[in-house]
């Protein structure tokens, strides 16, 4: 045949996937070492980006200052559901005494199941695996969660029952 | 088997269907045969040519699969498609110049020729080769197709401006330099 074409350039992805079965599997010293650098690459941004998440979390975590209602009308050794810091996020107000009342978020810290008070052990109790808390500060007694609830700071403003703050439950 | 290889013969073919049976034979793609048995031209003769995987050096198959499913081993073998990548697209079917590949709608699924690669690989002769009661499908050494008969072996190919070699070998009268095919001689331009 007089005219027979030229082959073309290999195209990067006819290197990247190689008709040649030993080809396709081989990976060069350069190619390892890029592979390394760059996921090593990641891997730091993405710690960064965590770190800055976390300081700026901190710094806008100012929690409004919210009444409870319903809270005279709670028996003591009595418990009930309010909403806070937003209305997406359900604690739990105990009544332990007459002029004393401790709150903590309702949300189990192993997996998230609503925790209930069990006036008889007079503690928190999650139902889904047997986490259960301290009354007192919020601390596990037993079961799998990993942290304390995270509590939410009461005041006394008159006659109401004022919301003014969580700690989580590392810092508790 | 070192120093093996597969040569076809048009000339010797005589349209037994042997090696079409033997094919389908195999545990590897039961009841389905992968060679090809062609009438020249049916109207005017009874002559056969049995087609096989020409296992080419750079396979048009493979490089025109999209889903990367054909791949040629390190011993120049060009095996069936990969079953868990192949997608059934036909590509490889309409690129491939020798017509080789089948593809299976209801399986999405190509399956060709892989040379009886579960058979060649730990040293025994492929099927076809095997049963051919006339040897025009044959596996031995090259000395001895040489010594054996008087055509040519070639394993290079024209199609217009692309040339194809292979590592099966097709057997060419001693007068003819290369197989050279031009497509437009096979198309079909009605009844004059």
């Amino acid at each position: 045949m007089s005219q027979q074409k030229e082959c073309p350039k290999q195209r990067l992805w006819s290197e990247e996937f190689s008709v040649r079965s030993g080809e396709s599997s081989f990976v060069e010293r350069r190619q390892f070492t890029r592979f390394l650098t760059l996921t090593s690459f990641a891997m730091f941004a993405g710690q960064l980006w965590l770190v800055a998440k976390n300081l700026l979390s901190r710094r806008q975590a100012a929690f409004p200052a919210l009444v409870v209602n319903g809270a005279d009308g709670l028996a003591v050794g009595s418990a009930k559901v309010f909403q806070y810091p937003t209305p997406q996020d359900n604690c739990l107000l105990v009544r332990v005494g007459e002029q004393k009342f401790v709150a903590y978020s309702q949300k189990c810290t192993h997996l998230s199941c609503a925790v209930l008070y069990s006036a008889k052990h007079n503690r928190l109790e999650c139902p889904c695996h047997e986490g259960y808390f301290s009354i007192e500060d919020g601390r596990v007694l037993q079961g799998p969660p990993p942290r304390p609830l995270p509590r939410v700071e009461l005041e006394r403003r008159g006659s109401e029952l004022v919301a003014i703050g969580m700690t989580t439950g590392e810092e508790s | 088997m070192f120093g093996y290889e597969f040569y076809v013969d048009p000339s010797r073919c005589i349209g037994c269907q042997s090696c079409v049976s033997a094919c389908a034979e195999c545990g590897t793609h039961r009841g389905v045969s992968m060679i090809h048995l062609d009438f020249i031209d049916r109207p005017n003769t009874i002559a056969t040519a049995p087609m096989v995987c020409m296992h080419c050096e750079d396979p048009t198959c493979a490089q025109v699969c999209p889903a990367d499913a054909i791949k040629k081993g390190e011993d120049g073998i060009v095996r069936t498609a990969l079953k868990p990548r192949c997608i059934g697209c036909s590509n490889c079917v309409l690129a491939c110049p020798f017509g080789v590949p089948n593809v299976f709608a209801e399986m999405e699924l190509m399956m060709k020729c892989d040379m009886c690669y579960d058979r060649t690989s730990i040293g025994k002769r492929p099927m076809c080769a095997t049963v051919c009661p006339s040897q025009a499908l044959m596996y031995v050494p090259a000395e001895q197709a040489a010594q054996k008969r008087r055509e040519r072996a070639s394993n290079e190919f024209h199609f217009g401006g692309q040339v194809v070699r292979t590592k099966v070998h097709y057997m060419l009268p001693a007068s003819e330099p290369v197989m050279s095919v031009d497509v437009a001689d096979a198309i079909w331009e009605g009844e004059e």
